[in-house]
Formats: structure tokens, sequence, C-alpha cells
């Protein structure tokens, strides 16, 4: 199962992060993870919201500059080596990872990581094939 | 002191005299222009059939300006206005926006315009038995030959170097004891850090002076100059429309150029309404060419802003000064030397389908380095989310202007709607760099 990531380009001025949170906010979305990878002139911001098709949306009446990815969300087990036992298998089956980030909130025992791969459809089997859970759209906006 | 003048007498022609002189050789040009179908037609249009409808200078202004364009249009031989077996020397400019621009001489037009150098260099104290190496390039560029000349009427001993090959140069500056250089500011500045290089000191050489001109530089950057070689830098301003240098030259006082006015009318008029200023206002400066016969050009825009000084100069010439150059009316950008037109980066940008419609160039300078800054805004359609793909863009546009403009430009990504947005015409260009 693949989720929806939205990214935004963000150039590096003072509170712009903070009225792109506005606009969600104002569009009644919220955010379940997010990270903004970063040069020295612009930003990218990259999410998962509760609401996607809302936040996309918002962002197209603002002129925000975004787009759209699949990504994998996957629960991890939150104890010592959890991480590793789940990049291992993703090692053994010659998976490459672009980046990952973690998720804001805690929903169950485990941790929630979001992975971005450059093929996420063999990623997705070969995680569940492995015994690892991963979460849908639509737990993420139950969450 | 005689010494310091060429021709004292024209040199501190009373005014009232000057302007007789100046609307004498104004309407010998006008009969001059009056045979090129480009000024028959203008000036029959402004009421001028023959010479004598120009009654006093003040009906210098009943004349239509003359813009670069003009002698564009009629290039190669369009504003010929004698016969082409009198032309014994042609120059041009390089080009490089286009068509170029192509200057005629007879044996006096280059006589006259001989004279007005060879009075910029007894002016600076230059005489006979000083040393003298043009290091300005020869060719069809009027900045070597104009001085060349100029210099052996006066009788200094003149080396045509030519530009380039700095260790020759300093060779050349250390065994002929060279007393005078023509130079551009940069390359004077250049030589002097390489001289370590070369083994030559300061003391090997014999400089007393030097002519600066072609490149439009601060007074700082004279001193500084002056500083580190221990000699007298004399500014020289000129164009080749108005012949090529010595339209005006400075004299010993250093007070900013002297422009030859039995030579040439000045006026400084306001760029947006072709208005007269007074002096003191900084404005464009327009030039008409009374001294030269094969290529008439009548109040001819430079696009050059400048000033002239109200008062007289200390040293009793007549003929009033123009100011240093201030900027351009036009958008030419001399960018590190090169010469850049922000259409051509804009055409570049342009062609890159993920940059948007917007953009600023902005310039800074550090070190005596310029810096070139293009802000553009990213195509909102065609944004990946992939940072490596914002990479890719930047290398992108970065390749593409080197390739055009020959110049490395920091390329910063705006959002879309960041950059100010203009109504009416668009002020693009941001320069910020300290004058030099």
């Amino acid at each position: 199962m693949k989720i929806k990531q939205i990214s935004v380009f963000l150039e590096n001025r003072k509170g712009r992060l903070s009225e792109i949170c506005s606009m969600l906010g104002a569009a009644g979305v919220n955010i379940r993870a997010l990270t903004i990878a970063e040069t020295e002139t612009f930003g990218v911001l990259r999410m998962v919201v509760d609401k996607p098709a809302a936040a996309m949306d918002a962002f197209r009446t603002h002129s925000v500059t975004a787009n759209q990815t699949e990504v994998v969300a996957v629960e991890v087990p939150d104890t010592p080596g959890g991480l590793a036992k789940v990049l291992d298998i993703l090692t053994d089956n010659d998976l490459n990872v672009e980046y990952m980030y973690g998720f804001v909130e805690k929903f169950t025992e485990n941790a929630l990581l979001v992975f971005r791969f450059d093929d996420p459809e063999k990623a997705h089997q070969t995680l569940k094939a492995n015994g690892v859970n991963v979460v849908g759209e639509h737990d993420i906006e139950s969450l | 002191m005689d010494s310091m003048f060429w021709n004292r007498q024209v040199e501190t022609l009373e005014r009232t005299a000057l302007e007789t002189l100046q609307l004498e050789r104004l309407r010998l040009r006008i009969a001059n222009a009056l045979r090129t179908p480009l000024y028959q037609k203008r000036l029959f249009r402004a009421g001028i059939t023959v010479p004598e409808d120009i009654r006093s200078l003040e009906d210098v202004r009943k004349i239509p300006f003359t813009v670069k364009d003009d002698l564009r249009q009629s290039y190669p031989k369009g504003l010929l206005a004698v016969d082409m077996k009198q032309v014994v020397r042609v120059h041009s400019s390089s080009g490089t926006t286009g068509i170029p621009t192509v200057i005629f001489y007879t044996q006096g037009d280059l006589d006259r315009w001989t004279e007005l150098l060879a009075r910029g260099i007894v002016a600076s104290g230059a005489t006979a038995g000083d040393v003298f190496q043009n290091m300005m390039s020869y060719g069809l560029f009027t900045g070597g030959l104009g001085l060349h000349y100029g210099a052996e009427r006066v009788g200094l001993t003149v080396i045509p170097v030519g530009g380039g090959n700095t260790q020759r140069q300093l060779q050349i500056m250390k065994d002929f004891q060279t007393t005078s250089l023509h130079i551009t500011p940069s390359y004077l500045l250049h030589i002097h850090g390489r001289m370590a290089e070369f083994g030559i000191n300061l003391s090997d050489l014999s400089l007393k002076r030097a002519y600066m001109g072609a490149e439009p530089h601060s007074e700082p950057t004279r001193q500084k100059l002056q500083e580190l070689y221990k000699m007298d830098i004399f500014n020289c301003y000129g164009l080749s429309e108005m012949n090529g240098p010595g339209v005006a030259f400075e004299c010993h006082c250093k007070a900013d150029p002297h422009v030859w006015e039995d030579a040439y009318i000045v006026e400084i008029v306001d760029p947006a309404t072709g208005e007269p200023l007074p002096d003191g206002e900084i404005g464009e400066a327009i030039f008409t060419n009374l001294i030269r016969e094969a290529l008439p050009l009548l109040r001819y825009r430079t696009r050059d802003l400048a000033f002239i000084h109200p008062e007289p100069c200390a040293c009793g010439r007549t003929h009033r000064r123009l100011s240093r150059i201030q900027g351009r009316t036009d958008d030419m950008l001399i960018i590190n030397g090169v010469n850049v037109f922000p259409s051509q980066i804009e055409e570049v940008l342009m062609s890159i389908p993920e940059v948007g419609n917007n953009y600023m160039i902005h310039l800074t300078s550090r070190n005596g380095l310029d810096r070139l800054t293009v802000q553009v805004e990213l195509y909102q359609k065609l944004f990946t989310g992939d940072l490596s793909q914002i990479d890719t863009l930047k290398g992108t546009i970065k390749d593409r202007l080197r390739a055009s403009i020959t110049i490395n430009a920091h390329i910063e990504l705006h959002e879309p709607g960041a950059l100010p947005v203009f109504e009416g015409k668009a002020k693009r260009v941001v320069d910020e760099r300290e004058r030099l």
C-alpha cells in the first residue's frame, strides 16, 4: 500500500513555512509526518497529511508550487535494532531508499516511518512478504 | 608656462569667440550632412535646408537627435558625405551587438582629430623626449591609432605595442625607459599584480604618467593606481562616433576632462524628454562633431550619463569639463569586462521550460570582481518534488548562460510570484556594484 506524499518548493524566506502550515490549517488538513530538505537558497518541504486532496486544493488556490509523489509508510518496532532489521530486508532485496523520515506522533507501540523508494511497488511487496506492516492511506487518514 | 599648451590661442579662447567658432563649424557640418539621404530628410523636416538656416548656436536644438541605430541602419556607407576617394581611414566598432558602426575620415579629419590629442598630451606635461608606450589595441578600434598619431605630432617617441603580452610590455617599459602609457584601468591594475612574477620592480621603470580611457573608472581607482605606480594618471574620454579618444582630455589639474569645444558641441539633456539641462546637472551627453567632414554626426546620443562642470578650471582653458560617466541610459552591462545585454540572459532563461517568466538580474562586486546573480522562478507545473531535479535545473541554467555570455552566474531559484512584478517597463537589473 502506497501513500501520497506532498512536496512543496520553498524559497528560503522568513515566515514562508509558517504561511504554508497556516494554509493547511485553514483547510482543516492535519500534518502527520514532515521533513525539510534544504539547500543554501531553497528547500523542499515533504509531508504526509490526513487529507492530501484537500491540501493540494489549498496549495493550488494559493499558487504554492507543490507536487504529489508516492511513498511507503512502514511500522518499525520501537526497540533497539528495530529500524536496522527493516533496512536489512531492503538491502537483501536490493531496494534503494532515496530518503526517509519519521511521523510526528506514535500511534501504536511501533514507530512509523516514511520511505521514498525508486520502486515503491516492489518495496511494498517485499516488506509485506517479510512481515513488515505497511500502513495504507486509509490508516493515515483515520490515525 | 606655455609648455603646458599645444594651442594656447584656441584652448583659452574667450567663450563668445569660441561659440562663434562653433556656429561657423556647425554650418560646415550641416552642409556635409545635407549630402546624406538620412540627414537631408531629417533636416528638411526640421526646416533646415541650407546651413544658414542655423542662425545661432541655440538653433542646434532644432536638429533632431542621431542615435546609434542610425549608424547601423546606414551600414556600410549610408552616412558617407564625401567621395570615397577622399576617405583615407576607416574605423569600426566591434559589432558585438549586431551590425557594426563605421566611421570614415578624410586626411583633414584625421589632422583635426590628431590636433585634439596633441593638446591633451601636452596638457598632461608630456613633451618631446618622453617615451610613449601605447598599450591600447590597434586596428579598427579607434583607441590605439588615435593616441598614436597625437603622440607623434607632439614629438614623443611612440612604441606601438598594442594590448596584451604583459611580460613583453614590462620588458619594453624597462628597456626603453617608457615615461607615458596609454592603457585601460583594468589592464593597469592587472600588470601591477604581475610585476614581481617577471622580476620587474617599480624602481626599474621610468613611468611618469598614464592616459587612461576606454573603460569608465572612478576617482578612487585613479588614486589607487597613482599610488601603486607613483605616477600621474589622466582621464581621457572619447567614442568612435566622435572620432575616438581625445574628445575630452584632462589637463595637469586632473579635475575631469576638458571637452574640446571648438571641435564638439556638448549638450546635457534629460534622457527621457531630450530637453536641455543646466551645467552641473546629470543627464545624457549629446555630441555634435564639428571637425569631421567624411561622416557628419549631429546631436549624437551617447547614452552616457554625465554632467558639465559649471566652474572654470584653474589651468585657464575655457573649454568646459565633462564629469566622469555616471552611468548609461541604455541597459548594456559590463560584467568583468564582458558586454552583456539583459536580453541575452532573458533569451537563455526563456528557453528552459522549468523556468517561469519572471526573473531578476543582480550585480554585486567583491574584491574588484563582479558577481552576477540570476534569480528565476520555478515553473509550478514542472516541479516534481525532487531536490535533484532542482539541482539539475540550476546546473542547466548556469551552463547555458555560460555558453551564451561567457560568465559564470550564480543561480537562485524562487517560488512563483516571489519576484517583483512590474507594471509597464520592467526593471529587472539591480546593479549594486561599487563603481570603480
